[in-house]
């Protein structure tokens, strides 16, 4: 994904000369060829993320375009008040771009994961968020982030879910995408982990249970309509994130659909529950701890709808 | 940056300082807040720059080629707002709102009204703008400066020197920054809390090209400002010795006026104080 959102910026930068990216002294090598091709438009500003937040406001205000990249919490928790006071409060066109969304840097231990920058980030007035599930959708949010003015925020993870784009799919910033059809249950995932609930949605359809699966490529603004039509055609809801369940897209669709007044017939949170990510791993290790693979998340379903899942005891 | 309108005469920035204590006096009073100490002591600064330093047009407050100005103190709102009002960007009038219901006049200073170009009052985020926007000139060869007035109090901050690491760093020498050195800090003095002397060494040992000044001196202070940048190829910094709660004797040097307001006698002393000044 991080490579995606690279070359899409490399692509689009020398029709966008107002484009900057600043990196906190992260990007070694992936960030070469763009940092050759367009030295008046990068800046390595030093490990210094609320400086670098500040630098991006007054950029910014000056007619840039800034996208600011780091990694993990970097970029957002270690500078959260610039990021209020001095990009949102002036809606500063600015773009904050985390790599290593969720546990992505999963052996590298809990301080380069991001498992709450999604509730933080989208508590903040004018902020939009995106977390793309796959190369496309990070690339597709990578080219409207830079023709689209205002504070935002694009959370890429490591890990990417097969490719589900349709020929000729449009991307629709702040809609919904639908990669599954299904009736019994709506899986709502964020961030590469879609791929879990694919690979869940798969397990189940062998029991002859048929899951809905939709990706949140954008968290706010929330697509509420995908949401109240998939609490009232389906079975249940469950969404799923490699982030904290407290504010993240989980609290999120909660809010929408409690709010809506439509309420789905079971709502299961799956994410990480007052907890750090502690425990050494690689991600895909991390996600079967933290139960949020693919077998866990069929786990879930079959034990809310008391099927039994034999293959998966 | 403009250097020639009053170089051989301040009574009219001596004037504008004047009204502008006067103005934060009252403002203070009658919104029940602010900062009076802190307004008092960069007042001379902010009289020298918006009378005559600064190359800003209050009939095109948002103009390109203006000087940019971060008061990174945004404590310090009502001095802003008042020098801003004197210099015809919005009514004087307007300046009595201050702190009251609806106004857009809040106590740290906000880019709502003409004339402000960043909203701050957190510390240690103004250097860190005002540098991103120093680099844009740089990069588009534009001839305007940027001016940023910081507190003593704000070098507690790390992002402070994060930013100063960064404009020496890429040679910001279209970027000018105050130290408003009262010497106090938010409930004690600066020497008592955290030491920064020696001041001076420290700008200069981060590269940044450093003078000093009496904050009062209004023909040093456009000595100094005229002579930007004071090293080529270097981020200039002018640390002005100034006196908190200037102008009033029983708020001088005072931690108690810091955030004290002037109320009652109080207030009434202090006025009778600044009108008997020539």
């Amino acid at each position: 994904m991080r490579d995606a959102f690279i070359r899409t910026l490399t692509e689009l930068a020398p029709q966008h000369p107002e484009v900057i990216l600043l990196s906190g002294d992260l990007g070694f090598a992936v960030l070469n060829d763009y940092i050759d091709r367009f030295p008046r438009q990068f800046l390595n500003v030093g490990i210094a993320e609320q400086n670098m937040s500040g630098l991006a406001a007054g950029l910014a205000l000056e007619g840039h375009t800034v996208f600011t990249y780091s990694i993990g919490s970097f970029p957002t928790l270690r500078c959260l008040e610039q990021i209020r006071n001095d990009i949102c409060y002036h809606g500063a066109n600015v773009k904050i771009v985390c790599v290593g969304g969720g546990m992505s840097y999963g052996p590298v231990g809990f301080s380069h994961h991001a498992t709450e920058d999604l509730a933080i980030l989208r508590s903040l007035p004018g902020m939009q968020v995106f977390s793309p599930c796959d190369l496309w959708e990070a690339a597709e949010a990578a080219r409207y982030l830079i023709s689209n003015r205002g504070p935002a925020y694009l959370r890429l993870d490591k890990s990417a879910a097969p490719a589900t784009v349709q020929p000729g799919e449009a991307f629709r910033p702040g809609r919904i995408r639908t990669v599954r059809e299904g009736s019994d249950v709506t899986f709502v995932a964020t961030g590469g982990i879609l791929g879990e609930a694919i690979l869940a949605a798969d397990i189940l359809a062998d029991q002859g249970i048929f899951c809905r699966v939709l990706s949140v490529h954008t968290v706010k603004p929330l697509d509420r309509d995908a949401l109240t039509t998939a609490a009232s055609e389906t079975g249940g809801i469950v969404s799923i994130e490699e982030h904290a369940v407290d504010g993240g897209l989980g609290g999120a669709i909660a809010e929408v659909l409690m709010e809506a007044g439509v309420f789905p017939r079971f709502f299961v949170r799956m994410g990480l529950r007052n907890t750090f990510s502690s425990v050494v791993g690689s991600q895909q290790y991390l996600r079967q701890v933290y139960s949020l693979d693919a077998a866990a998340i069929a786990r879930t379903v079959s034990a809310r709808l008391g099927i039994a899942v034999p293959a998966l005891a | 940056m403009n250097s020639q309108v009053f170089a051989t005469d301040f009574t009219g920035t001596r004037e504008l300082a004047h009204r502008i204590r006067t103005h934060a006096l009252r403002m203070t009073n009658i919104g029940g807040g602010a900062h009076i100490g802190a307004v008092f002591s960069c007042v001379d600064i902010l009289a020298v720059l918006y009378g005559g330093i600064l190359h800003v047009d209050p009939t095109a407050p948002k103009s390109p080629i203006r000087d940019r100005f971060v008061l990174s103190k945004g404590h310090a709102g009502a001095g802003l707002y008042a020098a801003l009002a004197e210099r015809g960007f919005f009514p004087v009038a307007q300046l009595l709102t201050h702190y009251q219901d609806g106004s857009d006049l809040s106590g740290h200073v906000s880019h709502k009204l003409p004339g402000v170009d960043v909203s701050t009052g957190s510390l240690g985020h103004g250097l860190s703008i005002a540098s991103g926007m120093a680099y844009a000139a740089k990069l588009k060869s534009a001839p305007h400066r940027v001016v940023c007035l910081l507190s003593d109090g704000e070098c507690d901050e790390g992002s402070t020197w994060e930013a100063a690491l960064f404009a020496a760093h890429h040679g910001l020498s279209n970027l000018v920054t105050i130290v408003d050195y009262n010497r106090i800090q938010g409930i004690a003095p600066v020497a008592n809390v955290l030491e920064l002397e020696p001041f001076t060494d420290k700008w200069a040992a981060f590269g940044w090209a450093v003078r000093e000044v009496d904050g009062h001196d209004h023909a040093a202070l456009h000595t100094a400002f005229g002579s930007v940048p004071f090293a080529p190829g270097k981020p200039s910094c002018l640390i002005a010795h100034t006196t908190k709660g200037k102008g009033v004797g029983f708020m001088e040097n005072r931690v108690l006026w810091h955030y004290r307001i002037p109320r009652g006698a109080e207030f009434d002393a202090a006025l009778a104080e600044l009108e008997a000044q020539p």
